[in-house]
């Protein structure tokens, strides 16, 4: 019950240790990830965000020049020929040639076209012949504004491309020129831009149609999504904002007006993907928290467990000595009030002694009293003397064991001292059947105690070790032997009874004696403790019921 | 054998009266005092004590020092010390301080009779001697004495 108990507290302390100790670098190592990663995570994705933005402005610029230099280049043309020259489809060819050995073959073809819509001459890989523009928007819008870059439509020919025209206003009539771009040409300025996995640019006109080739990824088509990318005040000349497409996955969106508005570029990446790299630094902060976390709380779980279990050990020995405190306080207050009594006892016993040695002189010398009765008083104050020199007895031992030190001290062979105690037992010991045996270390250092004094000790503990033993015999065994090179240790082993448990704590209480009234004192190991207290040792007792009883007496060395 | 003069010292005044009343049975001759100073006053008027029985724990003044005071006022006397228990070690010092022995109380009647007879015992021998010395002086000066006489006839 105690026991569960005290298992139950520490286990709680070790509990709170260990809570603590976790709470405690966990808390902190959290927070200052936590505001690292947040840190880094702002910027990094500001960073993430300038480049795309310098990227796209960037392409802008190449495509917005592309697009006017085209134009520059067809009014240039338009500047350079007149339109009798270039009517004449030798001479278109020619410059057609010229203009792709020029400008690396991004025309396709050129074509002269009259007020009305009607293609006067063509150079180029398709037979256009007299095609009629009238009807077609670009048409209309060169004719009202001068010149066009056209949006990307299928036209005559069936395939998607754009043109650049200029009209030229001249005598008889305006007539228009007009050139076809190398639709893939120009899509590479815009593929270029691929960065990541999701990440690309497209084109778009006002009606959300793709001006450039569409790739195999899904393109938001919902004009609506792109409306305000349009509307954007011209302030800011490339837009970025980040938004969850139609099926939920966060797009980063770059968008930049092209071609005075008409156009917009559009580069769109996961947004997962344009900050791979930052998930990545998450992610192994994450794995490394984990294994921080892990490795705290392995360390923690070791750690308060050999805390507690220091504890434990010195609440052990704090207990042990307690008691050792408490014992050897008893032991001297029962010691000096033993004394006190026998001083105040012995004194009267000797008048009662006296006074019976007197009764028993006149007894002598009466001649009146009759034989009988005389040897019943006799016998009586025979007793009041035995029972005197009894009390005598126990106030003698009484004092031995409350005295002060008197012995003179020797250096002592303790093993000799054992040997001549052994002798003198030996003869009590052969009628008892008994067999001492003796193991005695030969390196054991010099002692300084009183002889006598530790005889007395080794006595009382051999007789205690015959009386303990069987009408059939035993063995006893006394050992000695110097341990660590600090430590005398001599024991007595008997194989006898062996004391109960209940007994063991009160073994050395003066008194305290299981032999029947008359046959033993119970002062024998309180005098064995108080001598060998005196003398700086220490005795102690293991028994073992019915295996045997071993006294162990301690003497500490000194340098 | 003349009869041995006992003085015995103790404050336990009901024990040397039956201790004296046994001794007296048993042909000695007992004193009682009851204290140190009052042993002292008696032998100072009793020159014939020959064995004082001197209890070690008195009040007032304690066994020692009135062992002290009579081995220096009466250094014939024999002193034993009778002492009640642990006070062995002042029973030793009393030995130290020239008395002839010393009891533990309790003791049988036997064994304090056989001290104290040993204890005249050497007293007498001590006065013999004593006695011895001064007849030789006595008969060297007498024997001079003659000398000076034969000189001078």
């Amino acid at each position: 019950m105690d026991n569960n108990q005290t298992t139950k507290h520490y286990r709680g302390l070790e509990r709170k240790i260990r809570d603590s100790i976790i709470m405690m670098s966990f808390i902190p190592m959290v927070l200052i990830l936590s505001m690292i990663l947040y840190q880094f995570y702002f910027s990094y994705q500001k960073k993430v965000y300038a480049h795309l933005e310098e990227l796209i402005l960037k392409h802008k610029q190449t495509i917005d020049s592309f697009l006017i230099e085209k134009l520059a280049d067809i009014r240039f043309l338009s500047n350079t020929c007149g339109i009798m020259e270039l009517s004449d489809e030798t001479i278109l060819q020619s410059r057609l040639v010229s203009f792709q050995t020029d400008y690396d073959n991004v025309f396709v073809d050129i074509g002269v076209v009259d007020a009305n819509g009607v293609q006067i001459a063509y150079a180029g890989p398709f037979k256009l012949g007299k095609a009629a523009y009238t009807n077609a928007d670009w048409f209309q819008k060169v004719k009202n504004e001068g010149f066009v870059i056209s949006d990307v439509f299928l036209g005559l020919r069936g395939l998607p491309h754009f043109i650049v025209a200029v009209k030229v206003s001249s005598e008889p009539g305006a007539w228009i020129i007009r050139a076809t771009i190398d639709f893939v040409k120009f899509n590479t300025l815009v593929h270029n831009i691929h960065i990541g996995e999701t990440g690309f640019a497209f084109i778009l006109n006002k009606n959300g149609e793709c001006q450039t080739q569409s790739m195999t990824q899904d393109i938001e088509r919902q004009m609506a999504f792109y409306h305000n990318g349009f509307n954007r005040l011209p302030d800011k000349q490339v837009n970025i904002f980040q938004k969850k497409n139609a099926s939920g996955v966060d797009y980063i969106y770059v968008t930049a007006l092209l071609k005075n508005g008409d156009w917009m570029l559009v580069y769109q990446q996961q947004t997962s993907d344009a900050l791979s790299k930052l998930h990545h630094a998450i992610k192994l902060t994450v794995i490394m928290l984990i294994l921080c976390a892990v490795i705290v709380i392995v360390l923690t779980y070791r750690i308060s467990k050999r805390i507690v279990h220091l504890i434990q050990r010195s609440d052990h020995e704090k207990q042990q000595m307690n008691l050792k405190v408490v014992e050897t306080g008893k032991l001297a207050s029962v010691g000096q009030l033993a004394s006190g009594v026998a001083h105040e006892i012995n004194n009267p016993v000797a008048i009662m002694v006296e006074e019976a040695g007197w009764m028993m002189d006149l007894l002598e010398d009466d001649i009146l009293i009759n034989n009988e009765s005389k040897d019943e008083f006799k016998r009586a104050l025979d007793q009041i003397r035995t029972q005197g020199n009894r009390c005598k007895q126990i106030t003698h031992k009484l004092l031995s064991f409350a005295r002060k030190s008197d012995a003179v001290m020797e250096d002592v062979h303790i093993n000799s001292l054992i040997e001549e105690v052994v002798n003198l037992t030996a003869q009590r010991a052969k009628y008892s059947k008994i067999q001492i045996d003796m193991k005695l270390k030969p390196n054991i250092p010099l002692l300084k105690l009183s002889p006598s004094e530790m005889q007395q000790v080794l006595l009382n503990l051999i007789n205690n070790a015959l009386d303990a033993m069987d009408k059939d015999g035993g063995i006893i065994t006394i050992s000695s032997r110097f341990t660590n090179n600090t430590l005398i240790e001599i024991d007595v082993q008997d194989n006898g009874q062996g004391i109960p448990e209940s007994n063991i704590a009160h073994i050395f209480d003066p008194f305290f004696t299981t032999k029947p009234v008359g046959k033993g004192t119970g002062l024998g190991l309180s005098i064995c403790y108080g001598i060998i207290q005196k003398m700086g040792g220490e005795i102690e007792v293991q028994s073992v019921l019915n295996k045997g009883t071993c006294f162990r007496i301690k003497f500490p060395v000194k340098k | 054998m003349s009869i041995t003069n006992i003085l015995l010292v103790d404050d336990e005044i009901s024990f040397i009266e039956t201790m004296a009343k046994r001794l007296n049975k048993r042909e000695f001759n007992v004193s009682i005092a009851s204290g140190g100073q009052e042993a002292l006053d008696f032998l100072a008027n009793q020159m014939t004590i020959d064995v004082v029985v001197l209890d070690v724990k008195m009040p007032g003044m304690d066994g020692i020092a009135t062992l002290q005071a009579i081995r220096q006022k009466y250094p014939l006397i024999q002193v034993i010390m009778l002492t009640g228990h642990a006070t062995v070690d002042s029973a030793i010092e009393g030995m130290k301080n020239g008395a002839f022995d010393y009891l533990m109380k309790p003791c049988a009647i036997e064994i304090l009779i056989s001290k104290v007879n040993e204890a005249f015992r050497a007293k007498q021998q001590h006065e013999e001697k004593i006695r011895n010395a001064r007849i030789n002086e006595i008969g060297q000066s007498f024997e001079s004495a003659r000398d000076i006489i034969n000189s001078l006839t």
